[in-house]
């Protein structure tokens, strides 16, 4: 996904975008490492979902809903509960996204988000556990593109990780073999929030926050996911076959390194008038 | 999660329902056109907690192309639920319930344009409900019909929709959730309120003839004021786009200086 680089563009837009970053600039005149407007809306779906937001980063929007529900453990977890992320391209959000059963870019949305989310251990499944081997919460966290205009991957991580601070559900007890309330509600347990940034390779320019133009013309771009200790929890190189250099991965982990913080205040601010 | 419980009543002693409607009342409803930037027409509705996006594409060539009609475009509207948008999480891959609002909603709509425009072409409709709290296929229809105005699609008139029901042996306009769920029947209706012709209309449940025509004269009565709030809505959009009259003028005269190079703005020599 994001991943148009085989979408037709002209030549005079492509020589245009790249002669513009030659000269520093950009072509809505952001700096290099300049986000868009980002704004985040808690609580769309506040009378369905237990957790919801909706992320826009400038055209781009994404809408993610929680759902909480209870089953089994998997077999070789039996103490944990599951978090999952799944993503969907609406034909509502673009011309170029068409009906159907998800294509590559979809799943790679939803994949790349997913292990955001999950990887980093953002989530401590442990406390999402029940009773051990036979009921645990299940997290579903899942994503609808609204507009795209460029760079779905953060805006789809900005709401996913707003919707799950978002997400408030009644915690349940075992008793007699049934499941009960037992008049508490809970949080997801964030233990580590990762926040997903994406630069695009342009030639030999780094730009973060790719516009769509950018994608279209990008040799490729890489998503990294940073937690709260700088760490990078994830990384996916995606959005077209260009080769990058250890030294253009050098300064897109730096930009990242340096824009994180500023994403992480945007979600905790938003989510931070609940309770 | 959220497990809902069946209420005592539908309607309380003094005829008001659940949410403090009359019967006759449509829960408060909120229309806006032209909230998706990338489609060529596009509208919300939220009508109580139902809230939902339609966007509109086209007319653009048809895929596949076996679909083709040669005497106008084909209309293409899919309804989809977001996984969130009910109690218990919706499978996302679309269900039959929702092929067949999808076609049911198509043939609302159709009626109201002039797909003979545009042969061989497709108008597509995509519906995406992100919170259900009942009508969901009569609010799709009011969002729908205002997106395809907002493509600037030649119509004949917006459709409005409507659900009417009953409860507790009421009848009762724009069921909520409850009522869908809990009362004695669903008739979504939707028509051309210049001719009051009906383009919409199923019905679940048990009801009477007189019983059934009186909820359908309900409906066209709940339809009217919808119609209404349509082109309120339509008439802001396009009020809101037309220039604001004092700040218009003077960038009209910067335009005119740079044009005539007396601008102070710095020039890019190399």
């Amino acid at each position: 996904m994001g991943d148009f680089s085989s979408e037709t563009i002209s030549h005079i837009d492509r020589h245009y975008i790249k002669t513009l970053l030659d000269n520093g600039e950009r072509i809505d005149n952001r700096a290099f490492d300049e986000y868009r407007d980002i704004e985040i809306e808690i609580g769309p779906v506040e009378a369905k979902a237990e957790g919801s937001a909706i992320a826009r980063l400038g055209g781009t929007s994404v809408i993610a809903g929680v759902k909480v529900l209870t089953g089994q453990p998997y077999p070789d977890t039996p103490d944990e509960g599951v978090t999952m992320v799944t993503a969907e391209l609406s034909p509502i959000a673009s011309p170029m996204f068409e009906s159907g059963p998800p294509r590559e870019d979809a799943i790679e949305l939803a994949r790349v988000v997913d292990r955001g989310v999950r990887e980093s251990g953002t989530v401590d499944t442990k406390k999402l556990c029940i009773e051990e081997g036979k009921h645990v919460y299940l997290v579903f966290c899942d994503l609808y593109t609204l507009e795209y205009d460029g760079n779905l991957i953060d805006a789809a991580s900005l709401a996913a990780n707003a919707a799950l601070l978002d997400t408030r559900f009644p915690e349940l007890k075992l008793e007699d073999d049934e499941l009960v309330e037992t008049g508490k509600m809970m949080k997801v347990p964030l233990e580590n929030m990762a926040i997903e940034l994406t630069a695009s390779k342009i030639g030999e320019h780094i730009v973060i926050d790719p516009h769509i133009r950018e994608e279209m013309v990008q040799d490729c771009r890489l998503t990294m996911a940073i937690d709260e200790e700088d760490n990078f929890t994830a990384l996916q190189k995606g959005g077209g076959v260009g080769p990058i250099s250890i030294a253009k991965i050098e300064e897109a982990m730096d930009m990242g390194l340096a824009r994180v913080k500023d994403l992480r205040k945007l979600v905790l601010e938003a989510t931070s008038n609940k309770d | 999660m959220s497990p809902e419980t069946k209420p005592d009543f539908l309607i309380n002693p003094e005829g008001l329902r659940l949410d403090g409607r009359r019967p006759d009342e449509i829960r408060p409803t909120e229309l806006e056109v032209g909230i998706l930037k990338k489609a060529d027409g596009s509208a919300m509705i939220k009508q109580g907690n139902t809230h939902i996006l339609a966007a509109v594409y086209g007319p653009r060539e048809l895929h596949p192309r076996h679909l083709t009609l040669n005497d106008r475009a084909y209309l293409r509207c899919e309804y989809r639920m977001a996984t969130f948008s009910v109690p218990d999480r919706k499978r996302p891959a679309p269900s039959r319930r929702e092929r067949e609002i999808s076609m049911v909603i198509s043939n609302a709509l159709e009626p109201a344009l002039f797909l003979e425009e545009f042969p061989k072409a497709v108008v597509d409709v995509y519906i995406q409900v992100i919170q259900a709290d009942g009508g969901t296929r009569c609010a799709s229809i009011n969002a729908a019909s205002l997106a395809l105005a907002d493509a600037g699609i030649p119509m004949r008139s917006l459709v409005p929709a409507v659900a009417v029901g009953k409860a507790d042996d009421k009848l009762l306009v724009d069921l909520g959730d409850m009522e869908d769920k809990y009362g004695g029947g669903d008739i979504p209706m939707a028509i051309i309120p210049r001719t009051e012709e009906i383009t919409l209309l199923q019905q679940d449940g048990s009801f009477k003839k007189e019983e059934l025509i009186e909820a359908i004269r309900m409906g066209i009565n709940s339809c009217k004021y919808l119609h209404e709030l349509q082109k309120e809505a339509l008439k802001r959009a396009y009020a809101k786009r037309a220039p604001a009259e004092d700040d218009e003028e003077d960038e009209y005269e910067d335009d005119l200086e740079t044009d005539l190079g007396e601008s102070d703005l710095p020039e890019e020599e190399d």
